[in-house]
């Protein structure tokens, strides 16, 4: 079928199943996640289902796991169609972006078989087990172990930063199968069932208040011999394949109608430049905050038009994988500007915590201004994205 | 909009790319200089870029251009700056033509741009009267005088102004300076009585001059009055097309430097290992695939006619502007001492970078520019 043939059918669908409460943007955090524990209002449930039936909450995965199989194009379409009525993603989450893709990856037949469905309907969610307290940016020197038991593994050590464990229903973790191979060649990537007495989960509480972090603890957990992804000791590579997958942007419906970029719901900066300190003949009154609102606007506008370039040139429509450091790095970055300048622009009224005396965007602020020094950290520091830049996009030595 | 190169257009970008390499290497540049040539261009590789269509790119097939687009414009401009060229490309078949183009009669049109895709009128855009861009602070007067216009004024930095055979005058009917009304554009004959020329020798050896209008006589182009409306539209495009050449040096410079990196070896290794250069490194390249977003969204506003054009000028000007000034800074610090020699080239990138970012506005002019677009 041609493209706009796809693209009519494919916005009267969307008129007749898209529920008016799915058709408004939501912050991210507020997208389902799924899972045994998942609650939901009526109309998520029934967005969330119709859409799995159609394949569409995994758009571009194969059909013969249920996913919607389209193409790239077809893909944009689905994206713009949505966003023309606001409508959010119906769910988002690791399954999605990381396990799902690695799985179509590296998974066998019936590790396909048995997980991607349960992602695309929603009923099972999925957590990251990688870093430990003793291994961060130093991923390979993790030291949870996995034992050989014969018929099963056996697991024991902790995760950190597992974001999501105390909903998750699984956590796909990078284990130490081989305790004397140089320390990239004895890692393992394996998928555990949280549900058994040996997975505990402990909530983090970071400097923005609640978060979605745990610690992750294994005391003899099991882990069936079936659920090794790839070879055993040759998990280094699917971990590393799965990094990318996760910086890359494009594996899901994950903009839900968002509108002005990441943090859309704060308002434009230029907006809350004008409400905060008044104009001077058109011209938000501090000149040098003022500078400082332009320059953020247009470092995002190119960063956006980079984006969409990249999209372009790409065959697949996803983001070639030597430009998903830069993408990572450059918008964590700039979105944390952007932050700081809008705290700049709103002074006092920004550094509430709670209370009648700051409205809700006030507050939400201050948690988000704290919470995204995350986003410099997690997911490979810009730090280390900017080492990988500079090895594999410059081919500058070691 | 587009933000990727077609066929043809690749196809112009390999063809350009091998000409600038081949006929106009930088060092033709450094010779133009050494030998103080008068003209400041090689004429016979300006005839050799007349005959490959260049001057004629964006001038329409009627008017015996190619009718190519502004995007093609663009990837020649591009690989100019790479090799840093000196042509009068910049001056005459983007600010002139444009100035004709959008403002010439059609009497004007028929004639002029002829020539100027025939690489037999070379034009000059005589605006600044002061060191920083001011496109609308013209104080010279025009003053209608017979069948035509007499001007009076004093013009600075005007590119290619001691080689053009004619110039536009961004003059003034009415009004005052820094007031958009009551600009008018007028064409002057070099040759014409009381027009008095003083090249300026600037540090990038590219051609500029300072011009004293007095009572000199010309023909209007376009409506009294109203010669910023058809200003406006030179400059948008004179800003993306030097940002597109901007781009060229900027990926030059840095390719050079990236290769010095992984070759200068000190304390027995490559200096490209060590992480503060890596880094740095890695951030620059980031501000050049911005940059490169920028000018190819901007070329792609200009052939579509965009209601864009004018913000997505000031954004890739001041964009280009700072990606240039980083990336041509840290060239010669990455470059250590011999960047810093007059033998290298590698430092002929920053002399011709500070002289683009001000041509046609500079950066806090662009950001400027950019936020009353949008309204703060």
């Amino acid at each position: 079928m041609s493209l706009e043939a796809f693209r009519a059918e494919t916005r009267a669908w969307l008129e007749e199943n898209c529920p008016a409460s799915m058709r408004e943007p939501v912050a991210e955090d507020q997208i389902i996640g799924g899972g045994k524990r998942q609650e939901y209002e009526p109309d998520q449930k029934l967005w969330l289902d119709r859409m799995a039936e159609r394949g569409w909450t995994a758009p571009m995965w194969p059909p013969e796991y249920g996913g919607g199989g389209l193409s790239k194009g077809e893909f944009l379409v689905l994206q713009e169609e949505m966003m023309r009525i606001n409508a959010r993603a119906p769910i988002a989450g690791m399954g999605f972006s990381m396990i799902g893709p690695t799985l179509l990856d590296y998974g066998t037949e019936e590790q396909k078989r048995e997980h991607l469905p349960k992602i695309i309907s929603g009923e099972i969610r999925w957590c990251q087990g990688y870093s430990e307290p003793g291994a961060g940016s130093d991923l390979a020197s993790l030291q949870t172990k996995c034992e050989d038991k014969g018929d099963h593994f056996l697991v024991n050590g902790q995760k950190i930063w597992t974001s999501g464990a105390q909903f998750a229903d699984w956590i796909f973790t990078l284990v130490r199968t081989e305790p004397q191979a140089p320390k990239h060649e004895g890692i393992s990537f394996v998928l555990i069932d949280m549900e058994q007495a040996g997975v505990t989960v402990k909530p983090i509480k970071l400097i923005s208040g609640n978060s979605p972090f745990c610690e992750t603890f294994f005391d003899d957990a099991r882990c069936e011999k079936n659920n090794l992804v790839g070879q055993l000791n040759r998990g280094w590579t699917v971990g590393k394949r799965l990094l990318q997958h996760e910086r890359s942007s494009i594996s899901g419906l994950n903009s839900g109608g968002r509108r002005g970029g990441r943090y859309g719901t704060l308002g434009r900066l230029a907006d809350i430049g004008k409400e905060y300190l008044g104009t001077v003949d058109g011209k938000i009154a501090d000149p040098a905050l003022r500078n400082d609102v332009i320059q953020n606007h247009m470092d995002s506008r190119c960063f956006g038009l980079t984006q969409s370039r990249a999209m372009a040139e790409s065959e697949t429509g996803g983001t070639p994988t030597f430009l998903t450091s830069m993408f990572k790095y450059y918008g964590s970055e700039v979105g944390n500007r952007r932050l700081e300048i809008q705290l700049e622009l709103m002074g006092t009224q920004s550094l509430g915590w709670e209370g009648e005396t700051f409205n809700d965007l006030e507050k939400t602020l201050t948690r988000t201004w704290l919470r995204s020094k995350a986003g410099t950290i997690a997911g490979g520091s810009s730090e280390v994205q900017l080492n990988i830049i500079a090895k594999q996009v410059l081919g500058l030595p070691d | 909009m587009a933000l990727v190169l077609n066929e043809e257009q690749n196809m112009l970008k390999d063809a350009a790319k091998d000409f600038c390499t081949n006929s106009m290497p930088i060092t033709q540049l450094r010779k133009l200089r050494d030998d103080k040539d008068e003209s400041g261009f090689d004429r016979d590789t300006w005839q050799q870029m007349v005959e490959l269509g260049w001057a004629g790119i964006t001038i329409p097939e009627k008017f015996g251009g190619l009718g190519f687009g502004h995007m093609g414009m663009g990837v020649v401009m591009e690989e100019c700056g790479r090799t840093l060229a000196a042509s009068p490309l910049f001056a005459t078949a983007v600010l002139g033509a444009n100035a004709i183009l959008h403002g010439g009669s059609q009497e004007q049109k028929s004639e002029l741009l002829e020539q100027i895709a025939g690489g037999e009128l070379l034009l000059a855009l005589a605006l600044e009267e002061g060191p920083h861009h001011n496109p609308y602070g013209s104080a010279a007067k025009a003053e209608k005088s017979g069948e035509g216009y007499s001007v009076t004024g004093s013009k600075k930095f005007v590119l290619d102004g001691h080689v053009a055979d004619k110039l536009v005058v961004v003059a003034r009917t009415s009004g005052s300076a820094g007031d958009r009304n009551g600009l008018t554009l007028i064409l002057v004959d070099r040759n014409a009585d009381g027009v008095a020329v003083t090249r300026t020798v600037m540090a990038d050896s590219r051609n500029a001059a300072n011009i004293e209008f007095n009572g000199s006589t010309g023909q209007l182009i376009g409506e009294e009055g109203k010669g910023a409306d058809v200003l406006d539209r030179v400059l948008d495009a004179g800003r993306i097309l030097l940002a597109a050449e901007m781009l060229g040096g900027i990926q030059e410079c840095f390719e050079r430097t990236i290769e010095y990196l992984k070759t200068r070896e000190q304390f027995g290794v490559p200096i490209g290992s060590f992480q503060a250069l890596k880094h740095r490194a890695a951030q620059m390249f980031c501000e050049i695939e911005l940059s490169k977003s920028a000018v190819l969204e901007a070329l792609s506003a200009l052939d579509e006619d965009s209601d864009q054009v004018a913000e997505l000028a000031s954004l890739a000007k001041a964009r280009l502007n700072d990606t240039y000034n980083l990336v041509s800074r840290e060239g010669i610090q990455m470059h250590g001492g011999i960047g810093m020699t007059d033998e290298y080239e590698i430092g002929f990138f920053m002399k011709r970078s500070r002289i683009c970012e001000h041509a046609l506005g500079n950066s806090a002019f662009h950001r400027d520019r950019y936020g009353v677009i949008q309204g703060y």
